[in-house]
């Protein structure tokens, strides 16, 4: 494979490089900090535009560099990849401009800005890499730049949960990298998409191949946070809002669901992990995690933890999903990336804007918020709706194609986790839409930020907004060209035509 | 031999840092750090040239005076050698900056150190020499002039700790360099030749020859701080100053490791066996759990750090075993042999930046605070985010998170593992990974926490945080070169024949 | 038996008391005597090669080698009783601390 382009490297570089000139300023230079800040996201969307332009006409853009014989450094752009990649940076775009408003007086937002960026950066990288040795680098890189926004506080709470979260990701990368080693060595350098290099291997090395497969998959498990390994996301809702709401909505958590998706579609692909019966483990672990973290969820009153339950649930929509077979559970488990990144990041803008304007950090405390915040708790009812799974909102497309999957494969008992799944949904969220919509506030709402007659600061409330809006329509448009469901329909249509 | 190419370089590379250090001598101290650091300066840019030579021309010697071997001393430059200068050259420029700032911060309170310089490029001619002899007994002596610059500068602070360690060290080191010379003894007796390219074809298995090596291998393990005989290293490594740690912990041990690979490999081939193999690796894998373990238990910051070579040189050892091959298995079937070699190569490199860059910080934290007990790293995120930095990226090398060079090491060292089939090595990368994954974050951990008491804090030049940054820096920028540096290596006659020596070697012990 | 086999088991028997030695006594001069017998040992071990293949002339090589390695050894030894002397006038103390 030769190098055609370094547009993906440009993509990389497009957070990369603000990062790195964040970390030389001084803390004082915060407009600059801006200029940076918000040229690299729109720097990373248009590039990403162009490329997935490019990439519609036929262009092919691949960027290899060689570190050692059989083992290379390889960017390679497809539309899965494309898909994730716009997913992250279009959320990195608005959750930058919430994040200028949320952190506005804080410390340390230096930092803050640096790290977060060089996260997207690993996340972009997880999309764009084209191949598994690729993949594991950025996977580790976005351990690691976590890391700091985990403990950004720097309070003993937070240091702790940064603690729990580095001993289960490190421990999962551990057990990745031994996966990964062992995969090089028995199939040598595998491209994504290369399917029948394992296909041809499994008569003589089936037995290696399944434990490389089962270490892999509990690698990327601990950040898709599949039960027993979701511990640590909960425990890591400590970090500021806007991090709470990218990375753990959407960049950290995805990378592992994605990783799923990548090991079992272009690495062992769907027939050959079918046949292997690599993927019975998995779909009941994600249907025991999906019904456990809802459980789970109906018993917080902390709002973000509340949140972080509900993330664990619905991440093991994608990794069930992909476990049963077929072109629409297929579809469903691909739009399911985008579709909870944009209902899970709204909730979690919400979260935040009522943290940080009125000090509410639990939801009994939330009583009549909705009246003084109708644009936020709007938001936040669209994207309720959306996880419980009624029409129109983008939640419902997602459960509609796994649901339909599931019948079309004969694993009805798949149904049953969905409903439940759905009802549990519905119990625990809209007690929330409740209290702050219809239940007097027990003292006076006394708002700590305003900005003019609005109900926060714009910069926070923008972003709110957009995503709200933005999860309603991707249900209400499904149907349109260029719609996230037309383009996972494309990636799992490709996959099985193939 | 005799017919490579011939340079002059090798004989200058380690002329020139006796010539100026002698110069220094005659210098008060401010005239000593000057002449000191122009030397050093000197001699990486010699480093420089001279990588350049090998790469255009291949192997080249040296006869020094024009007498030829077996009375004269051959210098001999091929591209294992020079990676080694090279690396020498690099890691040793950038401490040479930082202790040039280093003591001059410090000289109101202590004009002493300048001795520093002399006796650090005495150790730098020292090393270089190592890594271009080509004799058994020229190797004693670049060995016996590395050891006693080295315990010089640990004790150079004067402080009675440092004293006893270097006493300790200096023990330690005349022990291992005797058990060395004895072996020396044994085959020259039996074979009347030291030239290591010679001794690699006629050496003949037998009972002399198994002692010699056991000898041997004893000496230069208790030199490289092998286990068990690292007893010495952590408490010389942690009460030296700091640019002295960094020297000591990034090349002095890497000296012994570079002997000892050469004489497994181009000398020693034929009289090695499988089980031997095994031992050694036993004792890097031992090492690696232990070193490890007792890095995450202790509470000092530079004991952490000393503990933790210990386990990273565990790691050095651990690619003997693969590079010799169990009965039966033909040479040529053996691919694991280039990742093992490779793996061990990068684990030099990746320690000695990782290592230097890591107690050149400790050193930055001990001007500040005063101390290194590890809760002074509270909250050193917010007061020295740059040291903060230089931790965590040579930490996450040490560690070996890609992408850096630590991770490349272990990468290519789990692959010869599982090439080979000695499956039962793996779980101890593993595990040295994670255990090193919690000292490392056990540090940040406390960077990041928040500060207990206000403790006075000196502020400290940011000339030295950048230089320990830019270390960190270096241990992931190796990996990058990596495949031109390999093909160049495999060049090399010790990385390329030396491996056929050591398969016959194997075949042989196994008959 | 052979002259130079006597010296090469003297030499041996040297080499390991010297170990032993190093390893075992706890007073730092007894230590660095220990080293030097060591050295004793490795020494002779060199010269009676030389002896072994005289017949005219004794070899010149393990005598050049032995002079270099006494300077060496020589060396050390002084510069390890500076340190313990130097550990002696700073603190009194005679031996390495037993708890390290």
């Amino acid at each position: 494979m030769e190098t055609t382009s370094i547009l993906p490297l440009l993509i990389l570089g497009s957070s990369f490089i603000p990062g790195t000139l964040i970390l030389l300023l001084r803390e004082d230079q915060s407009s600059q900090r801006t200029f940076l800040n918000i040229f690299g996201a729109v720097a990373k969307v248009s590039l990403i535009a162009l490329v997935f332009a490019g990439y519609m006409r036929g262009e092919d853009y691949t960027f290899v560099f060689s570190l050692a014989p059989g083992l290379n450094f390889t960017l390679r752009v497809d539309l899965l990849g494309l898909f994730f990649a716009t997913l992250s940076a279009v959320l990195w775009l608005i959750t930058t401009l919430y994040a200028i408003g949320y952190l506005e007086g804080g410390r340390h937002r230096r930092r803050f800005f640096a790290f977060f960026s060089y996260c997207i950066t690993a996340s972009t990288g997880i999309a764009l890499s084209g191949d598994v040795v690729t993949f594991f680098i950025f996977y580790e890189f976005l351990t690691l730049s976590t890391y700091p926004l985990v403990v950004h506080l720097g309070t003993d709470k937070a240091v702790n949960a940064g603690r729990t979260y580095l001993w289960y990701t490190i421990g999962g990368g551990t057990i990745l990298f031994l996966g990964v080693v062992g995969l090089s060595v028995i199939a040598g350098p595998i491209h994504f998409g290369q399917t029948e290099i394992i296909a041809s291997l499994i008569s003589e090395n089936a037995t290696q191949l399944a434990i490389l497969f089962f270490l892999m998959l509990a690698g990327l498990a601990v950040k898709a946070a599949i039960f027993p390994l979701h511990s640590w996301l909960p425990i890591s809702m400590v970090a500021p809002a806007p991090v709470s709401a990218l990375l753990h909505a959407v960049a950290v958590v995805k990378a592992g669901a994605f990783g799923i998706i990548r090991l079992v579609y272009d690495v062992y692909g769907i027939e050959t992990a079918g046949y292997m019966n690599l993927l019975t483990p998995l779909a009941v672990f994600a249907a025991f995690t999906i019904i456990y973290g809802s459980v789970r969820a109906l018993f917080q009153d902390d709002f973000k933890r509340r949140l972080a339950f509900s993330t664990v649930s619905q991440l093991s929509y994608i990794a069930l999903g992909v476990a049963i077979t077929g072109v629409l559970s297929s579809t469903g488990a691909i739009v399911h990336l985008v579709h909870q990144g944009i209902m899970k990041i709204t909730m979690f803008f919400a979260a935040g804007i009522v943290a940080e304007t009125y000090g509410f950090y639990k939801i009994s405390e939330m009583n009549g918020i909705g009246r003084r915040m109708p644009l936020t708790m709007g938001a936040f009812a669209i994207a309720v709706f959306g996880m419980i799974g009624l029409p129109p909102v983008a939640g419902f497309i997602s459960k509609w194609y796994l649901g339909l999957g599931a019948i079309e494969t004969g694993s009805y008992w798949v149904v049953l986790v969905l409903l439940g799944s759905s009802a549990l949904n519905a119990a625990y969220f809209l007690p929330i839409i409740y209290r702050a919509w219809f239940c007097e506030p027990v003292q006076e709402l006394v708002p700590r930020r305003r900005s003019g007659r609005l109900e926060t600061q714009a910069l926070m409330l923008i972003p709110v907004v957009v995503t709200g809006l933005l999860s309603l329509a991707a249900g209400v448009f499904a149907a349109v060209a260029g719609s996230p469901l037309s383009i996972a329909r494309e990636i799992a249509e490709r996959l099985y035509l193939l | 031999m005799i017919n490579l190419p011939t340079s002059s370089l090798p004989a200058i590379l380690v002329g020139l840092p006796i010539l100026v250090a002698t110069l220094s001598l005659f210098f008060r101290s401010r005239g000593k750090a000057v002449v000191g650091l122009l030397g050093s300066l000197l001699t990486a840019g010699l480093a420089l040239i001279a990588f350049v030579e090998v790469a255009q021309l291949g192997s080249v010697i040296h006869i020094l005076g024009g007498w030829e071997p077996p009375l004269g001393i051959l210098l001999r430059m091929d591209p294992l050698a020079v990676v080694f200068i090279g690396m020498t050259a690099l890691v040793g420029v950038f401490i040479s900056l930082f202790a040039w700032w280093y003591f001059r911060a410090q000289e109101s309170t202590n004009g002493k150190f300048s001795l520093f310089w002399p006796l650090w490029l005495f150790l730098w001619a020292g090393l270089n020499g190592l890594f271009l002899s080509n004799d058994l007994f020229n190797l004693f002596v670049t060995i016996e002039v590395i050891g006693i610059c080295a315990v010089a500068l640990a004790v150079l602070s004067g402080k009675t700790d440092s004293l006893f360690a270097g006493l300790r060290y200096l023990l330690a080191a005349i022990t291992g360099s005797m058990a060395y010379l004895f072996g020396v003894a044994l085959i020259y007796g039996s074979t009347g030749t030291l030239d290591l390219g010679l001794l690699g074809q006629i050496l003949e298995p037998g009972k002399t020859t198994t002692f010699a090596l056991l000898v041997i291998t004893f000496g230069l393990m208790v030199k490289m701080a092998g286990f068990p005989f690292h007893f010495w290293l952590p408490p010389a490594h942690s009460s030296a100053l700091a640019p002295v740690s960094a020297l000591l912990s990034a090349l002095v041990v890497k000296g012994a490791f570079y002997i000892l690979l050469r004489l497994w490999a181009e000398v020693f081939g034929i009289s090695l066996t499988y089980a031997g193999g095994q031992l050694i690796g036993l004792a890097g894998a031992v090492a690696v759990i232990w070193g490890s373990w007792q890095a995450f238990m202790q509470t000092n910051l530079k004991l952490i750090i000393a503990h933790s070579s210990v386990a990273q040189l565990g790691y050095l050892l651990m690619i003997f075993p693969l590079l010799i091959l169990a009965p039966g298995v033909v040479a040529g079937s053996a691919d694991w042999l280039s990742p093992a070699w490779t793996a061990g190569v990068y684990q030099v490199m990746a320690h000695a930046f990782a290592k230097a860059s890591f107690f050149l910080s400790a050193g930055i934290i001990i001007m500040a605070q005063g101390h290194d007990h590890k809760g002074s790293l509270r909250d050193l995120a917010s007061r020295m985010p740059m040291t903060t930095m230089a931790i965590g990226i040579a930490g996450v090398s040490l560690i070996g998170l890609p992408p850096s060079g630590g991770f490349f090491a272990k990468w290519m060292l789990l692959k010869g593992v599982f090439l080979s089939g000695q499956l039962w090595w793996a779980p101890v990368i593993l595990t040295g990974s994670f255990l090193t994954a919690g000292y490392v974050f056990m540090l940040l951990r406390l960077a990041f926490a928040p500060a207990r008491d206000q403790e006075p804090f000196r502020p400290v030049p940011h000339s030295l945080q950048v230089v320990a940054l830019l270390l960190a820096l270096g241990s992931f920028l190796i990996v990058f070169p990596a495949e031109n540096l390999i093909q160049f290596l495999e060049s090399s006659e010790t990385f390329g024949s030396g491996i056929e020596s050591i398969m016959e070697g194997g075949a042989y012990g196994n008959n | 038996m052979e002259t130079y086999k006597i010296y090469i088991l003297t030499s041996a028997v040297l080499f390991v008391i010297g170990i032993g030695g190093v390893f075992m006594a706890r007073h730092f001069i007894k230590k660095i005597i220990a080293t030097v017998i060591m050295g004793g040992g490795v020494f002779l071990c060199f010269v009676s090669f030389a002896e072994r293949d005289a017949l005219t002339f004794a070899d010149p090589v393990p005598h050049a080698m032995v002079i270099t390695g006494i300077v060496v050894a020589v060396a050390s030894a002084a510069f390890a009783l500076a340190l313990a002397r130097r550990i002696y006038q700073l603190t009194g103390e005679q031996s390495f601390p037993i708890d390290k």
